[in-house]
C-alpha cells in the first residue's frame, strides 16, 4: 500500500463565528494511488479521538482501509486528515498563537462540524480532485460526512455515514458534558492554561472513561468483563477503563476533548431548515449503516435522515446490521459492514465512470 | 422473455419496464431483480426489504435498499417519483393489502404486481378433495406458518381494480413457462398486472 503521511498550511480559514484563523496547518495521510482521471479519491473522516492515521499499522480503521479491503487502496485513493480542533497535528488549542507566541488554551476559537469540513474541503482543492468519489466515517465522523453532502453536493458522488446523527440528542450532550465537567475540575486544568506544566491527566482520564462506557454495548461488556477480578478488590472492567484512561492522556489534548465535543453537540443541521429540503435535488448517491446495539447513536437518528432522503427520493441504501458492540461495532465488528461498503463503492465508481 | 435467476415473474416485469424509467421495487429481496433492470435497461432503481442478511446482499450488489417495513416505507416516497412500483410475489403476506396498493399508486405511475393465482385449478382440487387448506407448489405452507394471509385470485384482483377505478394496463397469466390466455383465474399459476390509477 503507497502510504504518505504530510501536512499542509493555508494561510486563512473563516470560521462560522465570523472569526478567521490564520494560518492553519492540516495534517493529512493519503493510501492508495490517484488514478489519471481523478475519479478515484475517497475521503475518510474520523470519529471524536481519530486521528490522520486511519489505515497501515495502528491506524484506528486499518480493518477497513487497505489491499482488498472494504475501502481498497489496490482500487481507490484514500485520504484522511485530523480535524481543526484536534490535537494530532491539525491547528487546534494546543497550537501556538502567532500574536501571542503562547499556546491558544481556551482562547482558541470555537469552531465547528462546518468549519471541519470547510478546511477540509480546501485540502481537497490544494490535492487537485474536483468529486469525492465518497466521504465516509463513523460517529463525528458521520457529521462531516452528512456535512459534505448539505454543503458540497456537487462535490460528492455518495456519502457513506455510519453510525451518526442529524444533530445530538440530550443524552449525547449529557454525556459530553459529563467528560468537560471531569476535565474543568481537574486543577491542573487551570482554566486550560497547562501546556509546558502538568496535565489535568485525572480530569482527561475520568472523561475517556465515561466515553468508553457509552461506546461498548450491555452485551459486549458482559462478555468481555462480566464480574471478573483483576485483583482481589478490583473489577477487570475498572482496570480496563483506567487502563484505556490514562493511555488516552499520552496522544490526546484535554483542550481539544472541551472544542471537539462542542462541535459535536453544536451539529444540527436542521437548524438549515427541515432535513428534507436540505436534500432536495441532491443528487449524491447515499447508504447510511446503524447497528441495532448502539444505544450512543441509536438507529432512529439514521432512520431520521434516512427518512428525509427517501422523502425527496434521494438516492439511499440503508441497513441496520446486527452487532454486538454498541457504538464500537462500526471500528471492530466490520465484516457486514465491508461487504456493504464495498458493494455501494463499486457500483458507485461503475456508475460516476458511465456518467464522465 | 428473459429469464431472472430462475424467477419466472421476474422474467415478466423485467419484459414490461421499459428502459431508463425510475423503479421502486417492494419485498425487493437480495436485489436480483434490480440489478437485473439496471444492467439490462439502465432503470434508476430503489429497493424496500425488511430482512437484514437480504439487504446487505443487495446493497452489496449495487442496488439502493431501504431496510424497513414495506407498507409503511411506501408512505414516505413523494408523489408520482416514480414510473414504476413492483410488488411481486408479496401482496398476499401485506397487512393491508389495499392500503399497499393505493401507495403503490400514489408513489409511482404505474403498479406492477405479481401474485400467486388462488384460483388456480390445483388449488381448487386440493380444497375440493382433501377438505383441508390447501398445500400446492405455489402454496407449499401448511396453514400454521404460512406467510400468505390473503388469498385471492385473478378474478378478484380485476374485481378489486373495477371497484377502485383503477386502468389494468397489462395482464400477463403464466402456467410454467407458458403464457396462459384460456380461463386465466383457472389455468394461471401466477399473475402480472399492471395497473395505473385511471382517470381520476
Amino acid at each position: 500500500m503507497v502510504t504518505e503521511a504530510a501536512s499542509c498550511t493555508f494561510p486563512r480559514l473563516e470560521l462560522d463565528s465570523g472569526l478567521t484563523l490564520a494560518p492553519v496547518e492540516v495534517a493529512y495521510e493519503t493510501y492508495g494511488e490517484l488514478n489519471a482521471a481523478r475519479s478515484n479519491a475517497i475521503l475518510i473522516v474520523h470519529a471524536f479521538s481519530g486521528d490522520a492515521h486511519a489505515a497501515g499499522e495502528g491506524g484506528w480503521w486499518s480493518s477497513m482501509i487497505g489491499a482488498g479491503k472494504a475501502f481498497d487502496t489496490d482500487k481507490y485513493f484514500v485520504i484522511c486528515s485530523n480535524v481543526l480542533g484536534g490535537c494530532r497535528g491539525t491547528t487546534g488549542p494546543g497550537s501556538i498563537n502567532p500574536e501571542t507566541g503562547c499556546p491558544w488554551a481556551m482562547s482558541f476559537p470555537q469552531v465547528t462540524i462546518g468549519d471541519m469540513v470547510r478546511l477540509q474541503k480546501m485540502l481537497i482543492d490544494h490535492l487537485g480532485i474536483g468529486k469525492l468519489l465518497t466521504v465516509s466515517g463513523g460517529s463525528m465522523g458521520g457529521m462531516q460526512a452528512l456535512e459534505w453532502a448539505v454543503s458540497y453536493p456537487e462535490r460528492v458522488a455518495s456519502a457513506i455515514p455510519i453510525a451518526t446523527t442529524a444533530r445530538h440528542s440530550a443524552q449525547q450532550i449529557a454525556f459530553n458534558e459529563v467528560g468537560r465537567q471531569a476535565i474543568m475540575a481537574d486543577p491542573d486544568w487551570n482554566d486550560g492554561n497547562y501546556y509546558g506544566g502538568k496535565l489535568p491527566g485525572r480530569g482527561l482520564a475520568v472523561a475517556r472513561m465515561v466515553g468508553h462506557i457509552t461506546y461498548m454495548s450491555d452485551e459486549s461488556m458482559r462478555e468481555k468483563f462480566g464480574r471478573k477480578l483483576r485483583t482481589p478488590d478490583q473489577f477487570e472492567v475498572e482496570s480496563y477503563l483506567k487502563y484505556r484512561g490514562y493511555k488516552f492522556v499520552d496522544r490526546f489534548d484535554a483542550n481539544s476533548y472541551i472544542y471537539i465535543t462542542r462541535a459535536m453537540d453544536t451539529f444540527d443541521l436542521t437548524q438549515r431548515g427541515a432535513l428534507p429540503t436540505l436534500f432536495e435535488a441532491n443528487e449524491a448517491r447515499f447508504l447510511l449503516i446503524s447497528f441495532t446495539s448502539d444505544w450512543l447513536y441509536p438507529p432512529y437518528q439514521s432512520l431520521e435522515i434516512v427518512k428525509a432522503l427517501r422523502g425527496r427520493n434521494c438516492d439511499v441504501a440503508y441497513c441496520n446490521l446486527d452487532a454486538r458492540y454498541g457504538h464500537d461495532s462500526f471500528l471492530v465488528e466490520v465484516e457486514q459492514q465491508t461487504e456493504v461498503v464495498r458493494g455501494f463503492l463499486a457500483s458507485t465508481f461503475r456508475g460516476a465512470a458511465a456518467n464522465a | 422473455m428473459p429469464n431472472v435467476n430462475g424467477r419466472r415473474d421476474f422474467a415478466i416485469i423485467g419484459d414490461l419496464i421499459e428502459p431508463k424509467t425510475r423503479v421502486l421495487d417492494l419485498g425487493c429481496g437480495e436485489g436480483e431483480l434490480l440489478a437485473w433492470l439496471k444492467e439490462h435497461k439502465q432503470v434508476d432503481g430503489r429497493g424496500v426489504e425488511m430482512e437484514g442478511a437480504r439487504v446487505q446482499k443487495a446493497i452489496a450488489r449495487g442496488a439502493s435498499v431501504y431496510q424497513g417495513d414495506l407498507e409503511s416505507a411506501v408512505e414516505d416516497y413523494p408523489d408520482q417519483a416514480f414510473d414504476y412500483v413492483v410488488l411481486s410475489q408479496t401482496l398476499q403476506e401485506t397487512r393491508y393489502p389495499l392500503a399497499v396498493l393505493r401507495g403503490m399508486l400514489r408513489v409511482g405511475k404505474r403498479a406492477i404486481v405479481a401474485f400467486p393465482n388462488f384460483g388456480h385449478y390445483s388449488v381448487r382440487l386440493a380444497w375440493l378433495l382433501s377438505g383441508r387448506a390447501p398445500r400446492t407448489d405455489r402454496f407449499p405452507y401448511d396453514w400454521y406458518d404460512s406467510p400468505n394471509i390473503h388469498f385471492l385470485s385473478v378474478l378478484d384482483f380485476e374485481a378489486l381494480a373495477q371497484k377502485q377505478g383503477w386502468k389494468i394496463e397489462r395482464r400477463i397469466c403464466v402456467a410454467g413457462d407458458r403464457q396462459v390466455t384460456f380461463l386465466p383465474n383457472l389455468m394461471a399459476e401466477i399473475a402480472v398486472f399492471e395497473v395505473s390509477a385511471g382517470p381520476r
